[in-house]
């Protein structure tokens, strides 16, 4: 009501220019989520059907390796060159696409999961709840980078993409879970909880129905993030020889033994690094335009 | 009498959160498959005597509980162990802190000096060309992996164009350092000229600023001062915090430009599964770990005064 008294302010003739900076800001923001987008699409395609687009230039097969042609650069019918073993290059970078993924999102997926149990147990119940959570989450975020996953990895003998992503998860947990515990307990005091507490409804259903559906949305910004940042841990968990091992097919492996040969054949490090940098940034851009488009504090 | 209580309570659960990580990485070391006797002899078979020798002697017959209590009480007397082959871990570390040191303190010198300029020069340009090419140029070095960076760097900088050492300690500081630093420092100086930019932006708009620039006080101390200041809280924290990751999480640098350092010493012992090693080096990175998270609070107090009337 007052603010239909407050008078125009005198630059009368700026919605114009508003408008315009407006269209220009979303087309700018449309572009930041369509081109990640797009990026990420393919991407997945590629580790859905890899044989497909690993088809598209050269034989297609990563395993299909002939030692003559050791780390020959570019060939007809082969623009990517070949690696160390004599295999196509483009045809691995498409195929290792598939465990990047896998364990990004898989190692995402566990660590959201034991965030959201244990952010959501501590921010409701509060009390000794609260407490345990909270001290077990100091805990986590006490190890040095990477330091608890290489240790557990390499007391692991067969290192599968599971049991990566199982260990990056268990690792992984402890940010998003004082997210979820911080936007848990400013909802909780709300009045439609109140409101259903008093209607004697069960502690599981409040959470189920009222408080996770309006407390998620921070944890699923972050966790989106987070993809990209578990695929550069595997990345580097697989180069120090703790991550994947052969004859599993991942970034990781490529540019460990790309790496060793950096000097004289460039394009066995360059490609699969260029998809890996290129998957992560698709996913942190996804993560900015999401975090713009859902959270209302960040989006003037 | 409050600050008194407040701080004890803070020394307990940092005390709990040391007991924590130690016994999580004993328990990872010490209880998942893996015999560390048979791995110390490698290809040969050891005696059976010997075997039972060296398990009494490193308790590794006791029950894990009971190892990790006499670990502790070890520590309590300022010991952090023995490896297998009987040298202190302490002694083993000794010679390698300078090198992670050195090596720390210049990224981190790195990321505090470009960090926070490019996040200064984001905010007062903000929306221009500059602003939006500086995000995109840190954005994307954020995105390749540090080891792709090492690799690269070192080919272009050390072989190709032969400006820096390629690797080892040899010739000291500055020259053997500023390439692995700088490599370290690109992830942290993205963050922190992110960081520096968002309060940034969010200060030069807000009401004391504007104020600052009312009662006719210069552009520079403006900025330099009153935005300054209050900006520098979200930075400060990461920069803080990171510092503790740079002291124990430099493994793979320190291995691509063969510096002996600490973090060098920590990825052999695990590879060799070297327990006491592992153990007491992570103890000692933990320590420093905590100890920068009580700096964290000790910036925030020094930055922010509402926190110490609360």
């Amino acid at each position: 009501m007052l603010d239909a008294q407050i008078p125009e302010p005198a630059g009368a003739p700026e919605p114009a220019g508003a408008a315009r900076l407006t269209a220009r800001r979303r087309a700018v923001r449309r572009w930041s989520f369509a081109a990640p987008a797009a990026a990420l699409a393919a991407l997945v395609a590629c580790s859905i059907f890899p044989a497909f687009f690993a088809g598209l230039f050269g034989h297609g097969d990563p395993r299909d390796c002939d030692l003559h042609l050791s780390a020959e650069g570019p060939a007809p019918g082969h623009p990517f060159g070949f690696d160390v073993q004599g295999c196509d290059v483009w045809a691995n970078v498409v195929f290792g696409a598939r465990s990047s993924i896998v364990v990004g999102l898989m190692a995402t997926l566990i660590a959201v999961a034991i965030a959201v149990a244990l952010g959501t147990w501590a921010g409701f119940y509060g009390g000794w709840a609260d407490q345990v959570v909270s001290r077990l989450t100091e805990v986590f975020l006490g190890f040095p980078f990477l330091l608890g996953a290489i240790v557990v990895l390499n007391s692991v003998g067969q290192r599968s993409p599971w049991a990566v992503s199982a260990v990056l998860g268990v690792f992984g947990w402890p940010t998003m879970a004082r997210l979820v515990r911080g936007s848990v307990r400013s909802v909780r005091g709300l009045d439609y909880v109140v409101a259903a507490t008093t209607m004697g409804l069960s502690g599981r259903r409040i959470i189920l129905r009222h408080v996770l559906p309006n407390a998620l949305t921070p944890v699923l910004i972050l966790a989106t993030i987070s993809i990209g940042a578990v695929i550069v841990a595997e990345s580097s968990l697989t180069y120090l020889g703790v991550g994947l091992q052969p004859p599993a097919i991942s970034w990781g492996l490529q540019i460990a033994a790309g790496s060793r040969h950096f000097q004289t054949a460039p394009h066995i490090l360059i490609w699969p690094s260029l998809f890996l940098a290129v998957t992560v940034l698709a996913v942190i851009m996804i993560g900015e335009a999401l975090r713009t488009a859902l959270d209302p504090k960040r989006a003037a | 009498m409050r600050t008194a209580a407040k701080a004890v309570q803070r020394l307990a659960g940092l005390a709990l959160v040391f007991l924590g990580v130690t016994f999580v990485i004993y328990l990872a070391v010490f209880a998942l498959p893996g015999d560390p006797i048979r791995a110390l002899a490698g290809d040969k078979p050891l005696e059976a005597s010997t075997v039972a020798a060296l398990r009494l002697k490193y308790n590794l017959d006791l029950p894990i509980w009971e190892q990790y209590w006499l670990y502790l009480g070890g520590l309590v007397k300022g010991d952090l162990g023995a490896d297998f082959k009987g040298r202190p871990v302490l002694e083993l570390m000794a010679s390698r802190w300078p090198v992670t040191i050195a090596l720390a303190l210049t990224a981190w010198a790195l990321e505090i000096v470009i960090g926070l300029a490019i996040g200064i020069v984001q905010a007062l340009r903000k929306g221009t060309v500059i602003d939006h090419g500086l995000l995109a140029l840190t954005v994307l070095a954020s995105c390749v992996p540090v080891f792709v960076l090492g690799v690269v760097s070192q080919q272009v900088f050390g072989v190709k164009l032969d400006w820096l050492p390629v690797a080892g300690v040899r010739d000291g500081w500055p020259a053997s350092y500023v390439l692995p630093a700088g490599v370290i420092a690109v992830f942290g100086l993205s963050a922190v000229s992110r960081l520096m930019r968002g309060a940034m932006v969010e200060s030069l708009s807000a009401d004391y600023v504007r104020a600052a620039r009312a009662r006719g006080f210069g552009p520079g101390r403006v900025v330099g001062v009153h935005a300054l200041r209050n900006s520098l809280i979200p930075a400060a924290t990461y920069l803080a915090t990171d510092l503790g990751y740079l002291l124990g999480g430099t493994v793979i640098i320190e291995g691509i430009f063969n510096l002996p350092g600490v973090g060098n010493l920590l990825f052999e012992a695990i590879r060799t599964h070297e327990g006491p090693t592992v153990v007491g080096v992570s103890t000692a990175l933990i320590v420093i770990f905590l100890i920068t998270s009580v700096l964290v609070d000790a910036i925030h107090l020094g930055l922010d005064p509402r926190l110490r009337r609360a």
